[in-house]
């Protein structure tokens, strides 16, 4: 296994507040988080909203700049890059996000926003990018006849495709997917992930997944990081994580994931926030296992 | 012994007169919610559930309206209410809890204020009573230190905390039935574990019926006692919750199911293909036949029919529930 993406220490603190006569009161949005994302892997990251998973992933492309840490792809360290260095490192590491009616631009058409990437990065003719485009969309399960089209004239799933193609056109080997299908209908949320899956398969690519729906994540992530106020509190393989979790954290997660079966036991565990040692280290558990406790 | 529903759902058409045409959003839906269970209604955005609640209770805004159909409830038909009756039934006899509890609650209003006006308008309070009345609703939602809290601005809550004053307001008035629309979708995993859990302890605790709408088959499976399944407009399949989770009948129903990740890590998601359709240009036949991997030629003829599953039609006749039916002809109904 090697490691593609490794993020040590990283942390990003944001202030808020302040004035006269007031002190500024400083956020933790991610303290002090270090994990290793293995070529050709789906590593994810879960915890609930506020838990800093999405800051991590947007400062591991700089879309927000970290206070402190560092963040190597490919063993160089990407927060010491100038500007110009930063924009050709993210030819090689993509993001998808959440929500495919926002982040499309509505005014422009899905050739243009799939395009775009290969006009910034000044790659091949106005034809060529044209039949690049079109590939692209093949690739992800959309009609090249509909490449005129604008973002309303697609359903959610395949604005996501496009979301998709867009981050695909620079051949990235890295993707960061923030909660990629859960603003998508159930029926059309597998769809998406069995994309995904063919994706990774097809072109090799490594993934972090950033989601909140345990089912999900123990269907395509080889391993996963649980996340709870900024920090990662477990971390571990996929089977162990969900067979033998350690903190307590988690075990709430798990136990609130709702059951598919009306007839299954419901055991619902609560978190008693006195039970967690906020500053507890990552400790060992078993090969690859840790856990906050 | 025919058993008399508590609400009944009967031919329900809701159109939305929109250019070119109009649209039918609820399609002939009947169903009911018998006392004391909980019926889940679950489908996914566009399929009609939200627009069927909003139906029931009257607060359908133009160019929606009811085009046809009754809604029973305690012996009158609330479709055929003049608003100043249905006032009267919104809250007292029907309260309800929406999916975006900071859309819901007004933010220049504390959350007292909420409470108070629900009891004040019913005539069930006077002002002095509202407030202890109200910190006597936050303490049954379990929300600590009610007598401070009855102060804060909605802003101030957390979005589990704000579906509990939701909730509590709802409640205010002591409703027979409780209409939850999407109660926990904008909700974190163990937020809304808790608020389910809430749930089930106010339906004991206040002998409701429940009727819960959502496009979660896990919350369903958790809470619902029967499910109705819809799918754009009408209810293609409806069965006690253990009939519909382990005996589906209808494909889209098995199609939900399917596609919820479970198998074996990594293995290929059994997802459903195609789009939800567009109400405005529905298929012929069965809406669900473009996507269906049973289509046979009669699906695309008109829409299947209600067919009982495994349930004595002559019983039926007698009066018996009707327990597990389905719209598909692979069930039955071929003209």
């Amino acid at each position: 296994m090697t490691p593609l993406v490794e993020v040590r220490n990283l942390v990003k603190h944001f202030e808020r507040g302040g004035g006269f006569f007031r002190a500024k009161t400083v956020v933790k949005a991610v303290d002090d988080v270090s994990f290793v994302v293995n070529e050709g892997e789906t590593f994810a990251l879960v915890g609930e909203s506020g838990s800093g998973k999405s800051t991590t992933g947007r400062c591991m492309l700089r879309l927000v700049e970290p206070t402190s840490g560092a963040v190597l792809f490919r063993g160089k360290n990407v927060l010491g890059y100038t500007s110009s260095q930063m924009r050709a490192a993210r030819r090689d590491m993509q993001m998808v996000f959440q929500d495919p009616y926002s982040s499309l631009n509505p005014r422009m058409r899905a050739f243009t926003i799939v395009e775009e990437p290969l006009v910034i990065h000044s790659i091949g003719s106005k034809p060529e990018r044209r039949e690049r485009v079109a590939d692209l969309f093949k690739l992800v399960g959309l009609d090249p006849a509909h490449l005129d089209r604008y973002p309303h004239e697609f359903s959610g799933g395949q604005r996501q495709r496009i979301g998709l193609a867009r981050a695909l056109a620079l051949n990235p080997s890295f993707i960061i997917a923030d909660e990629p299908v859960s603003a998508l209908d159930v029926s059309i949320q597998a769809q998406v992930i069995n994309l995904l899956m063919d994706l990774q398969e097809q072109l090799k690519l490594t993934y972090l997944f950033i989601a909140h729906d345990l089912r999900l994540v123990r269907h395509i992530s080889t391993r996963v990081a649980v996340m709870y106020l900024g920090r990662i509190v477990e971390m571990g393989d996929t089977p162990e994580i969900f067979a033998n979790a350690q903190h307590a954290y988690t075990k709430a997660l798990l136990s609130a994931v709702p059951a598919t079966d009306p007839d299954a036991p419901r055991a619902r565990i609560e978190l008693d926030s006195a039970q967690v040692m906020h500053d507890a280290p990552l400790r060992q558990i078993s090969a690859g296992h840790f856990a906050a406790v | 012994m025919k058993q008399v529903p508590f609400l009944s759902v009967e031919n329900l058409t809701t159109v939305f007169d929109v250019a070119p045409r109009p649209v039918v959003a609820v399609n002939a839906v009947s169903f009911e919610v018998r006392k004391g269970e909980t019926l889940g209604l679950v489908g996914e955005s566009g399929s009609g559930k939200s627009v069927t609640a909003f139906s029931i209770i009257g607060l359908l805004q133009p160019p929606g309206r009811v085009a046809s159909g009754r809604v029973m409830f305690q012996g009158r038909d609330l479709a055929s209410l003049p608003e100043r009756e249905m006032r009267k039934v919104r809250g007292a006899g029907i309260g309800f809890v929406f999916q975006e509890p900071m859309a819901a609650l007004n933010p220049v209003m504390r959350v007292g204020a909420h409470i108070a006006e629900a009891l004040v308008v019913h005539g069930l309070a006077s002002k002095v009573e509202a407030r202890s009345r109200a910190i006597d609703l936050l303490r049954a939602v379990k929300i600590t230190d009610p007598e401070k809290r009855v102060d804060d601005y909605p802003h101030q809550l957390s979005g589990g905390l704000r579906q509990r004053v939701m909730m509590a307001v709802a409640l205010a008035c002591k409703p027979p039935l409780l209409i939850a629309d999407e109660p926990t979708t904008a909700l974190d995993v163990t937020v809304q574990a808790q608020i389910l859990d809430l749930l089930r302890d106010m339906k004991k605790q206040f002998d409701l019926s429940l009727l819960l709408i959502t496009h979660d088959l896990g919350v369903i499976a958790e809470t619902a006692d029967r499910v109705a399944v819809m799918y754009a407009g009408r209810i293609v399949e409806q069965g006690t919750v253990r009939e519909i989770f382990h005996q589906p009948k209808h494909p889209y129903t098995r199609g939900l199911l399917a596609s919820i990740p479970g198998g074996a890590a990594g293995s290929r998601l059994r997802a459903i293909e195609g789009t939800v359709p567009n109400l405005a240009s529905l298929p012929p036949g069965c809406s669900f036949a473009p996507r269906c991997g049973d289509r046979m030629p009669v699906c695309d003829t008109a829409f299947p029919p209600q067919t009982v599953i495994g349930n004595d039609l002559s019983a039926v006749a007698l009066g018996a529930k009707v327990e597990h039916s389905v719209r598909c002809y692979l069930h039955g109904g071929r003209p």
